[in-house]
């Protein structure tokens, strides 16, 4: 390996690694305003000049210069300092001096910077340079006069996020950032570029004037807006989350994270179940907890098992899950389920539910076959790595369903199951592609599995998969999926499923954990709803115990590779609401079955003991072999076209749909799409 | 320079003349497949010469014959001075030289003329059949001070010559671009200095040249090496 010296110390580093990369390596910090390593290199901030021997006896911009062989590098020369701070003076000439009233203040790389390479005053008396505000749509405040043009915004959203909406307009000092003619930026992805901007010119018009970075209580979580389980940071103040971040994880969203998850915070304020409730004379009332849990105590005491049916929700936690699965399991009740869409897996090996490929591992694939899924609005995130994946070239992916714009080009192979079992004739550079493939893979989403034909259309990809050596992965869209699928909270020897339980006379007592996403409307069930939100479940249920949504406990959830993830409480529940698996555990002691654990620790205990897997936190298996054939089940496949569940991004969960932004995002992106129609 | 924006004022829609469909598509090919957005500078300048100026449903058709985002043109657009955003006279565009070799031999004359004729620079006289605007220097410095109007120079202006081109102009006429003195190219005022022996021109003093310096030696003329 080639050798440089920073500083005087020689370090090795990989060929084609930039000076920049170089000196990280020696530990240098570098700054920087344009260079970002996920993005292309811009050069444009000139921050990072450094002096290189041998070189011209110029300073050099080291993100944009190729490291060579024993090459000097010196970052801490008088003259690359002095580099700097006429750098930092330009860069300064027309910033505005508003710190106090910015929103980047104390978290602004031009603030930190201006710290160790500014000067005390300004030379310069001229006027500052004033530049209009700009529309970026519900997501992104713009104050332009701040921006300092390093352009990451644009290529975030061209490279990244695909969806080239940001441009920089005019030339010189002129220099404008904009989106076409004040449009919204149309992408999922679109308020990443509120962390990449180093300046205050693109902040959070939701989070606008809230807080500053200091008075914030940091909590390191996990994302239940879809099934990836982002990396997140929840910041919050007193009894309120006032916004999500990224956290970096290489593993699953890099440093990305959906709108959806970073926005639908807002949604943990308004519609809240802040107390017990009964049904009495058609008219939900408030009660004491000791009320309610007796009366759902008094009708699951009266109602036969096989009359009694809980349906788990999709933001649902393990550990509730698991309460509920042994309090209910301790009744004799069969009928599980978490599957509210009805998606036909569950039975047969592990594997068969999971990405297998892992969300990283699918950059080594070379061949994608997309099965009943539209990844751009059920995973953004992951569709970003699929765009990575395909913008590094030689990566074929073809479609079977749905045909959005996902992004990156695609084959259209067909609409419906007829396109999947007739793959191996159908003509087109795609399966051509597929027989040549070296680390091909199939990606099926619900709206391949969760329809009266799943397990058919899950048995002819199967055998797809099994032909082509496919690797076999399954893209859930509910965070809490995986973990029933885990746990086996399935219907047992003779049990219902979620769309049997909910037919009309089908059951006495209905048990909703945080479950929403199903019509109820057939249901004559005495219904209790365990949730967090006034959402369809609370609509319809006779007693409504208030419990703790996914900021507000502990929890476990396994994403759709079957990482187990820990989640970490921010804030208190809400009012007198409490956490799921306490709630259950009061109820068993009204039931007479105490469930045997009295702490978040005993009961985690239990669940380990119970199922090994949930114990290996943050741990993924990759792809491993197994049996394909036993996969899905018998069945004619129907010919009706695959559709993905998510029709409007911004509102797949309660949470969501009581949120003002995700409101006025799926507004503006219906209205978008009214629009594009025309 | 100012901030570069679009008209307030757009037409409806844009559609090129079917004579420029032809060009824009000569362009187009020019570029090799999946490289066709190379060809939105010539393109907007056929947008240009169409309709005098670049509005914004001519961006949008642009992007789409080239399939790339209209961001993408807008920048373009916006980038290069030589595309006008806005509506400019139905007569003339103008474009007086500032740039010192012009001021230095009166450009300040041809733009008091302008000031006076059509009103402030960069925006549509009255009448709306001038647009003028001072510009960088256009390169004919030896024939200063000079004018661009419409697509031809007009050069070694006075107040007074510049003021009856442009009310030929006004009246519909094209005057005859070039040197407003009558001056051969870029030659000296009155005529060549040197060079004027007719000797030099008539093939005299050529010698036979017995062969080129660089040709190949005799015999293995001009085979390519087979590719």
């Amino acid at each position: 390996m080639p050798k440089a010296k920073v500083n005087g110390v020689e370090v090795e580093f990989e060929p084609g690694m930039t000076v920049l990369q170089v000196a990280e390596l020696a530990g240098e910090e570098i700054p920087r305003f344009c260079y970002h390593e996920r993005l292309s290199i811009a050069g444009n901030c000139r921050m990072c000049l450094v002096e290189v021997k041998p070189g011209p006896p110029k300073p050099q911009a080291s993100c944009a210069l190729p490291a060579a062989d024993n090459q000097e590098i010196f970052t801490n020369t008088p003259m690359v300092k002095k580099a700097r701070e006429g750098v930092m003076e330009f860069l300064l000439i027309n910033h505005p001096l508003d710190c106090p009233i910015c929103d980047q203040g104390g978290e602004c790389d031009l603030q930190d910077q201006a710290m160790g390479y500014g000067r005390d005053d300004s030379r310069y008396a001229d006027n500052k340079r004033a530049v209009e505000e700009k529309s970026m749509g519900p997501l992104i405040k713009t104050v332009m006069t701040r921006c300092i043009q390093c352009t990451r915004c644009v290529r975030f959203i061209t490279e990244v996020a695909g969806v080239p909406d940001i441009g920089l307009i005019s030339r010189g000092e002129d220099v404008e950032i904009t989106t076409y003619l004040g449009k919204a930026v149309a992408s999922e992805l679109s308020a990443n570029v509120i962390d990449l901007c180093p300046v205050g010119a693109l902040t959070s018009k939701p989070y606008a004037f809230n807080a500053r970075p200091w008075e914030l209580k940091k909590t390191e979580s996990v994302d239940v807006m879809d099934a990836l389980g982002s990396a997140i940071r929840v910041d919050s103040r007193g009894p309120a989350v006032l916004r999500v971040l990224p956290r970096l994880n290489e593993e699953i969203n890099e440093e990305w994270i959906s709108d959806k998850t970073r926005y639908a915070v807002d949604g943990l304020s308004r519609q809240r179940l802040d107390r017990p409730y009964v049904r009495e004379n058609g008219k939900l009332r408030p009660a004491t907890w000791a009320e309610a849990l007796s009366l759902v105590a008094d009708k699951l005491k009266a109602a036969p098992a096989d009359r009694i049916g809980v349906i788990a929700g999709d933001q649902q936690d393990v550990e509730s899950m698991k309460a509920a699965k042994d309090l209910f399991g301790s009744l004799g009740v069969t009928n599980l389920d978490c599957r509210q869409d009805g998606m036909a897996l569950g039975a047969g090996p592990r594997e068969s539910w999971l990405f297998n490929s892992t969300i990283a591992g699918i950059e080594n694939a070379d061949v994608i076959l997309l099965v009943g899924t539209n990844p751009r609005l059920e995973a953004p995130v992951l569709n970003a790595r699929l765009r990575k994946r395909w913008m590094a070239g030689a990566l074929k992916v073809g479609v079977i369903g749905e045909q959005p714009d996902l992004t990156y080009g695609y084959e259209y192979l067909g609409a419906g199951p007829a396109s999947l079992t007739g793959l191996s004739k159908s003509k087109g550079d795609f399966l051509k592609a597929l027989k040549d493939a070296k680390a091909p893979a199939i990606i099926l989403g619900s709206g391949a599995l969760a329809r009266a034909d799943g397990a058919a259309v899950a048995k002819a990809a199967a055998a797809v998969a099994k032909t082509y050596k496919m690797t076999w992965n399954v893209l859930h869209s509910a965070a809490a999926r995986v973990g029933g699928l885990d746990l086996g909270f399935i219907p047992g020897e003779g049990g219902k499923t979620a769309a049997e339980m909910v037919k009309p006379g089908a059951l006495d007592v209905l048990f909703l954990l945080g479950a929403d996403e199903i019509g109820l409307t057939g249901s004559d069930a005495f219904t209790v709803y365990l949730g967090t939100h006034g959402d369809a479940g609370a609509h319809r249920a006779d007693v409504i115990l208030p419990g703790a949504a996914y900021t507000e406990k502990d929890g476990l959830y396994v994403n759709t590779e079957g990482r187990v993830q820990l989640g970490q409480r921010a804030v208190f529940p809400k009012g007198e609401g409490r956490e799921d698996w306490s709630i259950l555990r009061a109820l068993s002691d009204k039931l007479g079955k105490t469930l045997p654990y009295d702490t978040l620790a005993q009961l985690r205990a239990k669940l380990f003991a119970d199922h090994p897997t949930f114990g290996q936190i943050d741990y993924v298996a990759g792809p491993v072999d197994f049996d394909l054939s036993a996969v899905g089940g018998e069945g004619a496949v129907s010919d009706q076209a695959f559709e993905s569940p998510i029709k409007a991004f911004h509102l797949t969960n309660p949470i969501a749909r009581a949120s003002v932004t995700m409101a006025e995002c799926a507004a503006q992106a219906s209205g978008a799409a009214k629009i594009a129609a025309e | 320079m100012s901030v570069r924006r679009l008209s307030p004022n757009q037409p409806d829609s844009f559609a090129f003349t079917p004579e420029q469909e032809a060009l824009a598509q000569w362009w187009i090919a020019k570029f090799p497949a999946g490289r066709q957005q190379s060809a939105v500078l010539p393109l907007l300048w056929l947008v240009q010469k169409q309709q005098g100026w670049v509005s914004e449903p001519a961006l949008r058709v642009v992007a789409e014959k080239l399939g790339m985002p209209v961001i993408r043109v807008y920048e373009v657009a916006t980038f290069y001075t030589m595309f006008m955003l806005e509506p400019v006279g139905s007569k003339a565009l103008v474009q007086v030289c500032g740039t010192t070799p012009c001021m230095l031999r009166g450009a300040g004359d041809l733009i008091s003329v302008c000031q006076r004729k059509f009103g402030n620079r960069d925006h549509l006289s009255a009448d709306g059949q001038f647009y003028w605007q001072e510009v960088e220097c256009l390169g004919a410095c030896s024939n200063a001070p000079m004018a661009a109007i419409n697509d031809y120079y007009y050069e070694d202006l006075t107040a007074e010559s510049f003021e009856a081109i442009l009310d030929d102009f006004a009246a519909g006429k094209s005057p005859a671009p070039g040197s407003a003195i009558k001056r051969q190219g870029a030659a000296p005022e009155g005529g060549p200095l040197v060079l004027t022996d007719p000797k030099l021109y008539d093939g005299s003093a050529a010698k036979p040249i017995k062969s080129l310096p660089n040709a190949p030696p005799k015999g293995k003329a001009a085979k390519e090496p087979a590719a």
